[in-house]
């Protein structure tokens, strides 16, 4: 048993190799250093204490949206989209987070985080209500409210939530109460990832809800025959996806920027994807993985700075890291024989 | 050389068992051999290895002196190969036509060229006098129907050899009658025959030469006139069975489950029961034969819960059933064993004390407060290992590590060892091997002796007669008849299960 | 035949909407000629490219391989052809490398779910985001085509009246290449052996497989051969209908045009018609804020595609049958 698990670790980490190197030779061939190139993302990411605490608040926010699209694939869904519900999510967060004066920072930051959160479910949510009622297969649909949520965040925020002060479009800055503290430097949303992600697993692990979410994620008609309402758990579990999206969006603003710019929350749902499936939708597996790209993506910049490279060399990294890992030619050449995910089949509802 | 098929020293494995061990047979122009073993005796596994579909770990095998590869389903083709699957292989949502043309399309260029194609099925189905619409989708056709164009597709190019692998499970008894006929015609032209079954009336009316599997291994060759039934049975299972379920007189009660004129769709949103009425008495078996497809699978579901009833009621000892809630129905006392307990009966990828409450997780004392309780879960589930004999190392190995006989006994623990008003059991014996067939038998016998009403719905016309207390016949949606499971008469049942009445 | 286009139900709301599309047509055409016609032909440009991308979709999935990789495989052909037609000076060469590119994408995705048995959802999502991080990381802003394609009218066909001008002119060849390859394709899935083969691979494996057709053989082809469509739309779109390549050009086209094989319930034709209609609302809503309704925000009109997709699934979605084996993976022998 112990053999597999490292076996079974194994993959991952051949995985970064192999992509690091593809990547090395994509970035020589453009006229770069790849030696210069790695050290700035070493460095920046994990050496220097900055560094590591920016990787840790990424991390964090990583292991967030990481667990999102985690819950969902236990449940047998792909939030595919689910960018769309950190946008709202990270929105609503900030929005509470002005607007509201005067509350101590024990309430304003988790109401602030709560809404962001309820933003996101409700996002989430209506793709489940859509896929229960109507048979829409999460897949198109929440890609499709991933693009709606974006050009309604986008209108709002050059309109009713803007900052009128300032040229660029952007909201009014968080109060200092909504802002998550960091402790001595270090980010707290990092502690309250790893908390989450051991309650989601114990959700999964020890609770009736998660088992049936898990049922129905495994099995529909037996889910169905033993009496759980797939239909409810199919929501339900969009729900919940949404809803830590949206608390993923929700974190970013009060412990990074503090301010919402759509622009700023990138690529946090995809990279969930990527992570989630690193780490084969176990909530705790995922935690490396995301505290690698962590890393990664807070040295992205410095990597143009420092050493002249596009910083969607990350983007190709972890493409890379993620086809390898799944491609099963890594694993069996490492023996490992752990089973791949399957999430869904078919357009059928 | 008269020798059409040859298998010599045979063995294939898979994970855990050894399927065929060392097998040798052969047949002859214009013989039928009858392949005679119990579920998992390995025939499928030997068939399929003659038609390419399955690689042989050892051992050769040879069609008029010619070997044949694995993977070449083709190559046995164009040797002069048909085989009816014992899963049919059609299109579902194709027409006859296109079902039998199938891999050698009558063609111009690359197009198909339909007008030949439906005239050859029409002569072909003339040839042979099995008759089939070229036009209709295979979907909307009974399995009888079915069946008949898996042996038209087997017969379409001049054959010398047509396997038939257990085709006559899904068959009325008139129907089976004339699968025999067909097959005896077939021999007098040439044409060698392996039939496959595990019914042993029909070996005997039929075959030339009897090749006995168990286990793998093939245990003996005899002809009919040298044996018997009894012979022949031992021979199969290896020791003496018995042929009839040992159960006393029916102690019939109040009614337990009365279903009023209830009507059910089917998934494509056919009318699959019609204005259907019955009542269960506590303390007997009431038997449902029929055909498949004739609504018994929507009859199960709705009865359950698990489909939704466009009219009437069900009521459990009184007291009306919720419509599309298994769950609560399974509270109110009614247990059910589904028909297909891959699908729904077992969730695969987990563990066999999972399954073994798959229904009751939620429940005390295996949940309280929305937490479940592993203690309780695996020590209910080390009882029930024992108590059913359900062949595992542990109970904490997954479903899917089960052989088929020993999931379904998982199934009928679950379902068996709950408080139960009524048992709905679907199928309960299908694809099991006869120990666990006995098994689930006194079960069910048991369950209706302790005061259960047992509604048993099976396609097998033998499991019906030996346990029925009360037999209702079902065809086209409606129950047709219902009489005396004491002293039935077969012919009469067969003839009501195809929609003849006198 | 009967069964292919279905009988005509007159109660059925596909028949009421044709006709009521079919109404407002010639309402509008009385009107105003020129508008709708300029509105129908931007339809028309807006709808082709989806309509092919939904090709993609039905080769793979009428072989029973989902495909949600369309959106890389295009992002990747554009990509290619863009900048080989930039570098070679020749957008011949430029759209020839588009569906090469298409056919090496979809081969990898046939090697993941086909050769791995890999769960094809997951496995299209791979293929998205390694397009998105290969053609991201390798982006160079200020490469230009020599020219795009010549825009001409069709000699005899775009007099035809009322419906010459809409379809037959003022457009580019693969636009017109698109109306010849959409019914062929229909013909390859409804009237040649390969598409009796390829429908049963996707309805039900083991019948094919019995009836001696290789069920690996038939995906494979079918899903590069998807590729090479996939390949063409890109192409299609960097180098006639933009005539240049940017970051995340599809912006979900992949999945919308799936949502419209799905309205079109996998049918080559099917999926055209919606797809034309798809465009249509989409030119319409375009020549409204033209029109100057200028008090709805410019995002609003932007994420009206999308709105449309949603609302597509939600009328046609849970009613359609997609081919049976569609997502399973194919085991011969279990062993
Ligand atoms: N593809 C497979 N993978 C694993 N085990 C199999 C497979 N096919 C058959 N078996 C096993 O091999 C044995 C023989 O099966 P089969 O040939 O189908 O028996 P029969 O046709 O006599 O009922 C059974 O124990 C069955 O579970
Ligand atoms: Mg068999």
């Amino acid at each position: 048993m112990k053999l597999k698990i490292t076996r079974d670790a194994l993959v991952p980490f051949a995985s970064v190799l192999v992509a690091l190197a593809i990547g090395a030779i994509l970035i020589a061939a453009q006229g770069h250093s790849p030696v210069q190139t790695y050290h700035v993302l070493i460095v920046r990411g994990f050496e220097s204490t900055a560094g590591l605490q920016a990787t840790l608040s990424k991390a964090g926010i990583l292991i967030m949206s990481g667990l999102a699209i985690t819950v969902g694939l236990r449940a047998g869904l792909f939030n595919i989209g689910a960018q769309g519900q950190v946008l709202s999510g990270a929105l609503a967060a900030t929005y509470i987070g002005y607007r509201i004066h005067g509350l101590p920072m024990y309430i304003h930051i988790p109401v602030a985080l709560a809404f962001g959160a309820l933003c996101g479910a409700l996002v989430g949510g209506f793709a489940g209500l859509l896929k229960a009622t109507r048979g829409v297969h999460e897949v198109i649909s929440t890609i499709m409210l991933n693009s709606i949520m974006a050009a309604i965040v986008d209108y709002l925020t050059q309109n009713q939530f803007r900052l009128k002060s300032q040229p660029n479009t952007r909201t009014p800055d968080m109060l200092h109460s909504a802002r998550l503290p960091h402790i001595f430097g270090y980010p707290t949303g990092f502690v309250l990832a790893v908390l989450l992600a051991i309650f989601v697993s114990w959700v999964f692990k020890k609770t009736t809800t998660g088992f049936e979410l898990e049922t129905v994620g495994r099995n529909r008609s037996a889910a169905w025959y033993a009496g759980i309402s797939v239909k409810k758990s199919i929501v339900l579990g969009m729900l919940l996806s949404g809803a830590i999206a949206g608390l993923t969006g929700g974190l970013f603003s009060s412990e990074t920027t503090g301010y919402f710019v759509p622009t700023f929350y990138g690529g946090i749902g995809f990279d969930g994807i990527t992570i989630a499936l690193l780490g084969r939708a176990n909530p705790i597996a995922i935690i490396p993985g995301a505290i690698l790209i962590g890393g990664m993506r807070s040295a992205q910049s410095a990597i143009q700075f420092e050493a002249g490279v596009s910083p969607d060399l990350i983007n190709l990294l972890l493409a890379l890291v993620l086809f390898f890992a799944t491609a099963p030619f890594l694993a069996k050449l490492i023996r490992s024989n752990s089973k791949s995910i399957t999430t869904t089949s078919g357009w059928g509802s | 050389m008269d020798t059409l098929l040859n298998i010599s020293n045979l063995s294939k494995s898979f994970p855990g068992v050894k399927a065929n061990d060392d097998i040798s047979l052969h047949v002859n122009k214009g013989e039928i051999v009858a392949l005679l073993g119990e579920n998992g005796a390995g025939k499928s596994t030997l068939v399929k290895a003659v038609f390419g579909l399955v690689r042989p770990d050892s051992g050769t095998i040879t069609i008029k002196g010619e070997s044949i590869a694995y993977g070449d389903t083709a190559a046995a083709i164009s040797h002069g190969v048909g085989m009816v699957h014992q899963h049919f292989q059609l299109v579902p949502v194709m027409t006859v036509t296109e079902n039998i043309i199938l891999g050698d399309e009558p063609h111009k260029g690359m197009f198909l060229s339909m007008k030949a194609a439906r005239q050859e099925v029409i002569e072909l189905s003339k040839r042979h006098g099995l008759e089939v619409d070229p036009d209709s989708v295979v979907e909307d056709l009974p399995v009888g129907i079915q069946q008949r164009i898996e042996i038209l597709k087997a017969l379409r190019k001049d054959i010398d050899l047509l396997i038939l692998d257990e085709p006559t499970a899904v068959l009325t008894p008139q129907e089976i009658d004339e699968l025999l006929e067909v097959m005896r015609n077939l021999a007098a032209s040439g044409v060698g025959v392996l039939f496959i079954t595990h019914k042993l009336r029909e070996v005997m009316a039929v075959a030339d030469r009897v090749v006995v599997l168990r286990n793998g291994k093939l245990v003996g060759a005899t002809t009919p006139s040298e044996t018997d039934e009894e012979g022949l049975a031992q021979m199969m299972v290896g020791r003496n069975v018995v042929l009839q379920v040992d159960k006393g007189p029916a102690k019939a009660g109040e009614v337990v489950l009365s279903v009023e004129n209830m009507t059910v769709k089917d998934s494509r949103g056919h009318e699959a029961v019609t204005n259907f009425s019955l009542e269960l008495h506590a303390g007997e078996i009431l038997g449902i034969a029929g055909v498949e497809g004739n609504g018994q699978r929507e009859l199960v579901e709705a009865i359950c819960g698990m489909r939704h009833r466009t009219t009437g009621t069900v009521k459990v000892a009184g007291v009306v059933a919720p419509d599309m809630d298994p769950r609560q129905v399974h509270l109110m006392g009614v247990s059910h064993i589904p028909e297909d307990r891959e699908k729904d009966g077992l969730v695969a990828s987990y563990s066999i004390a999972d399954n073994l409450i798959l229904n009751q997780f939620n429940l005390k004392p295996y949940a309280t407060k929305g937490i479940r309780d592993f203690k309780v879960r695996d020590a209910y589930a080390e009882k029930l290992v024992e108590e059913f004999d359900i062949r595992t190392p542990s109970f904490e190995n997954l479903a899917s590590s089960l052989s088929g006989g020993n999931k379904q006994k998982v199934v009928v623990a679950r379902e068996l060892t709950q408080d139960l008003k009524v048992v709905v059991a679907a199928q309960p014996t299908r694809g099991v091997d006869v120990g666990s067939i006995e098994f689930i038998h006194n079960q069910l016998v048991s369950a209706r002796d302790t005061g259960a009403g047992v509604l048993l719905v099976s396609a097998e016309l033998d499991e019906i007669l030996s346990l029925s207390d009360r037999i209702a016949v079902m065809f086209g949606g409606k129950i047709v008849a219902i009489l005396p499971g004491e002293g039935a008469d077969r012919q009469y049942i067969g003839r009501l299960m195809a929609g003849l009445t006198e | 035949m009967q069964r292919v286009f279905g009988s005509i139900n007159i109660k059925s709301w596909k028949f009421l909407l044709t006709a009521a599309v079919l109404i407002v047509w010639i309402y509008c055409y009385v009107a105003n000629g020129d508008v709708t016609n300029s509105v129908v032909a931007s339809g028309m440009r807006f709808g082709m490219p989806l309509a092919l991308a939904s090709m993609v979709g039905i080769m793979c999935e009428r072989s029973g391989i989902v495909n949600i990789g369309i959106e890389g495989t295009m992002l990747l052909s554009g990509f290619t052809g863009f900048y080989v037609a930039s570098y070679t000076k020749n957008i011949i060469i430029g759209l020839i490398i588009a569906i090469l590119t298409g056919m090496l994408t979809s081969f990898v995705h046939a090697l993941m779910t086909i050769q791995w048995q890999m769960d094809q959802i997951i496995a299209g999502t791979i293929i998205n985001i390694l397009a998105s991080g290969l053609t991201s990381f390798l982006y160079k802003e200020g490469s230009t085509v020599p020219n795009t394609w010549p825009i001409f009218d069709i000699p005899i066909l775009s007099r035809i009246p009322f419906i010459g001008h809409a379809f037959f002119s003022q457009q580019g060849p693969i636009q017109y290449f698109g109306l010849i390859l959409i019914p062929a394709i229909w013909v390859l899935i409804y009237k040649t052996r390969w598409g009796l083969r390829t429908r049963s691979v996707g309805e039900n494996p083991g019948s094919a497989d019995t009836a001696g057709i290789s069920v690996i053989k038939v995906r494979m082809i079918n899903v590069v051969l998807g590729g090479a469509i996939g390949g063409l739309v890109g192409g299609f779109i960097c180098l006639e209908l933009v005539g240049s390549f940017s970051k995340e050009f599809t912006a979900g086209a992949g999945f919308t045009a799936l949502a419209l094989m799905i309205f079109g319930r996998w049918n080559p034709m099917g999926a055209f018609a919606a797809a034309i209609l798809f465009g249509l609302a989409q030119a319409l809503s375009t020549q409204l804020q033209i029109f100057g309704v200028n008090n709805i925000p410019n995002q609003f009109i932007t994420l009206l595609p999308y709105v449309f997709t949603i609302l597509v699934l939600v009328f046609s979605a849970g009613k359609v049958r997609p081919p049976a084996a569609e997502g399973k993976v194919y085991k011969k022998e279990e062993a």
